[in-house]
């Protein structure tokens, strides 16, 4: 039996964490993830978990003592936001790189400038080609779900690459909703101990980490690296079909809503697409056949998949929650058309920037998507803001 | 009850409207709805005008942004009447419940047309009489709740004993005046 109880995201990120008890956590207050370490340590300070919880001075040193820990033998895991993020990125590298899985609660918001502490997918972007693995979580209980299957992904043999889970700031970290959790001794047999086969700490086994390596091997390494990130597909896969046996609860690369026979389609990611499915159930009692395609798994992105999910559709609207300063499309519209290319799948696909510095999206705003979908008749203007103010 | 009622709460910083939001949801989770209470946060600072929102329903919430048409608006603050327009989106059917001693006239003329329900509760004197201080937050809890018939005032104070209990586990002296607080509440939220 699964326990009924009404968390915060953040407080479900905390929980899940203390559930998984990890070696090591090293940590840095941002708003508006502060509150996972925050939770977190009166966990360590209660004798809950007997983690070695690392107080550091920056997020640059957070990030330094994952990898020092991880490449010593030990699960660590880390959370952080936004400008939080950008102070790790040099060592974000590194630990994907080095190949060490550390496990990372990424609470999406605006990085500066200008200031801004609320929700977009900025900081995600940025690191979004770094060798990490991403999760995305629409809910509390997403977030939560995510990270219980976090570290069976990332330890994987066939993967060991860094995982991130990132869920909307303020939008779910703060607001309170029901959620279904799993017991401590069910977390615990299903994630399981982490036993690395090279480690720092294994004396009968001296190696090193984070050597220099130049024009003779990097390539080959890279391309590792890369195979490694294509591996995880089947990994996320199987562990999500282990999550399901236990809670009953199915993931996927992306999850549809009534997307098969849909000739209007959204993609989108985290909050936003509940507020989409709403709109979808309104639009459908009108006759008009909308649908969704969420994100969950945004790397390794789900190229064929999504190619084929979106064949059958009239045209697609591809929300980017991240200003576009490419002058182009956002991220997530630039991997879809290219999945769309790829696969030989040629839709009118038009690209929305929407929810920046937590801009509050409605379903209004997602209404107006949906008309603009149906009456798309060329490709003039794809790139578009939604809810843009003043003048156009 | 409605199968979806939405709340908006128009309090200042440091009076509690978080919380209380928040409190809401708890005391709607524990009669087995589905919730969601969040503050909408800005540049808040102590004193400064702050909203935060509940939706309370029968099926699971999906939609994640704030609310625009409420059925019901509670107003921690009655000098936000002239600040913030709290009637904005306010259902026809639905209420507003206001902190205030002003008469009805008054509060009219600050609402400039609004003619819906009105409820008043003076909740600064039911605070200071159960509490000793100025916490506006517990009986502006009590009285959406009497206003909105969520859920029997029997169910809610009991559920309301336990979270006092787990809240100030550490303040065990403070339970019994918030207790008051919210009885008192019940009884004093009025239809102008």
């Amino acid at each position: 039996m699964s326990i009924r109880e009404r968390l915060s995201g953040n407080e479900a990120t905390a929980y899940a964490m203390r559930q998984i008890n990890p070696d090591v956590v090293a940590a840095f207050p941002i708003t508006p993830s502060t509150e996972i370490p925050q939770y977190f340590s009166s966990y360590v300070s209660n004798g809950q978990v007997d983690t070695e919880f690392v107080a550091v001075e920056s997020e640059h040193s957070a990030m330094s003592a994952c990898i020092g820990a991880e490449a010593a033998g030990a699960r660590a895991m880390t959370a952080t936001s936004a400008n939080g993020l950008e102070y790790m990125w040099e060592m974000v590298q590194i630990a994907s790189s080095s190949r060490l899985p550390i496990v990372m609660a990424l609470v999406n918001r605006a990085i500066s400038g200008p200031l801004n502490i609320h929700c977009d997918h900025s900081d995600a972007m940025s690191v979004r080609d770094s060798g990490w693995i991403m999760l995305f979580s629409e809910t509390n209980q997403e977030a939560y779900d995510n990270m219980l299957m976090a570290h069976r992904i990332a330890e994987h043999k066939d993967v060991l690459l860094p995982l991130m889970v990132c869920q909307d700031g303020f939008i779910t970290s703060h607001a309170i909703e029901n959620i279904e959790l799993v017991e401590d001794d069910k977390v615990k047999e299903f994630v399981g101990t982490y036993k690395p086969e090279h480690y720092l700490l294994n004396k009968k086994e001296p190696i090193a980490m984070g050597p220099m390596d130049l024009q003779a091997y990097l390539t080959e390494h890279k391309k590792q690296q890369t195979v490694a990130m294509q591996n995880a597909r089947s990994v996320i896969k199987e562990v999500a079909k282990d999550f399901e046996k236990m809670t009953g609860r199915k993931y996927e690369m992306f999850e549809t809503y009534k997307l098969e026979d849909a000739d209007y389609v959204i993609v989108c990611m985290n909050s936003t697409a509940g507020t989409v499915k709403n709109v979808v159930d309104s639009l459908r009692a009108n006759g008009v056949k909308a649908g969704l395609l969420k994100i969950r798994v945004f790397r390794p992105f789900p190229v064929d998949e999504i190619g084929t999910a979106l064949k059958g559709a009239k045209a697609v609207a591809v929300l980017d929650r991240v200003p576009l300063l490419n002058g182009t499309g956002g991220p997530l519209f630039e991997d879809v058309v290219s999945a769309m290319f790829v696969n030989n799948v040629n839709v009118k696909t038009i690209n929305y920037t929407y929810g920046v510095g937590g801009r509050d999206v409605t379903e209004e705003h997602i209404n107006s998507v949906f008309k603009d979908l149906q009456e798309l008749k060329d490709m003039k203007e794809p790139y578009r803001f939604l809810g843009l103010k003043g003048r156009k | 009850m409605k199968d979806l009622i939405e709340i908006r709460w128009h309090g200042r910083g440091g009076q509690g409207a978080k919380t209380a939001s928040l409190l809401l949801a708890d005391a709607a989770f524990n009669t087995g709805k589905y919730i969601q209470g969040f503050p909408e946060y800005g540049p808040e600072r102590m004193g400064a005008p702050i909203t935060a929102y509940n939706r309370i329903s029968t099926t699971p919430i999906r939609v994640h942004s704030n609310i625009y048409e409420p059925d019901y608006v509670v107003v921690v603050d009655d000098t936000l009447l002239n600040v913030v327009d709290v009637t904005a989106g306010l259902k026809k059917d639905g209420a507003i419940v206001i902190n205030t001693t002003k008469s009805k006239e008054e509060i009219k003329s600050e609402l400039k047309g609004y003619d819906g329900n009105i409820y008043t509760i003076d909740a600064k004197k039911i605070s200071e009489e159960a509490l000793g201080r100025y916490f506006p937050n517990t009986p502006m809890l009590a009285a959406i709740v009497k206003v909105t018939e969520i859920m029997p005032e029997d169910k809610f104070l009991a559920d309301m004993e336990g979270s006092f209990k787990h809240k100030f586990a550490k303040k065990p002296e403070v339970i019994e005046g918030n207790m008051k607080a919210l009885k008192l509440a019940f009884e004093q939220v009025k239809k102008i």
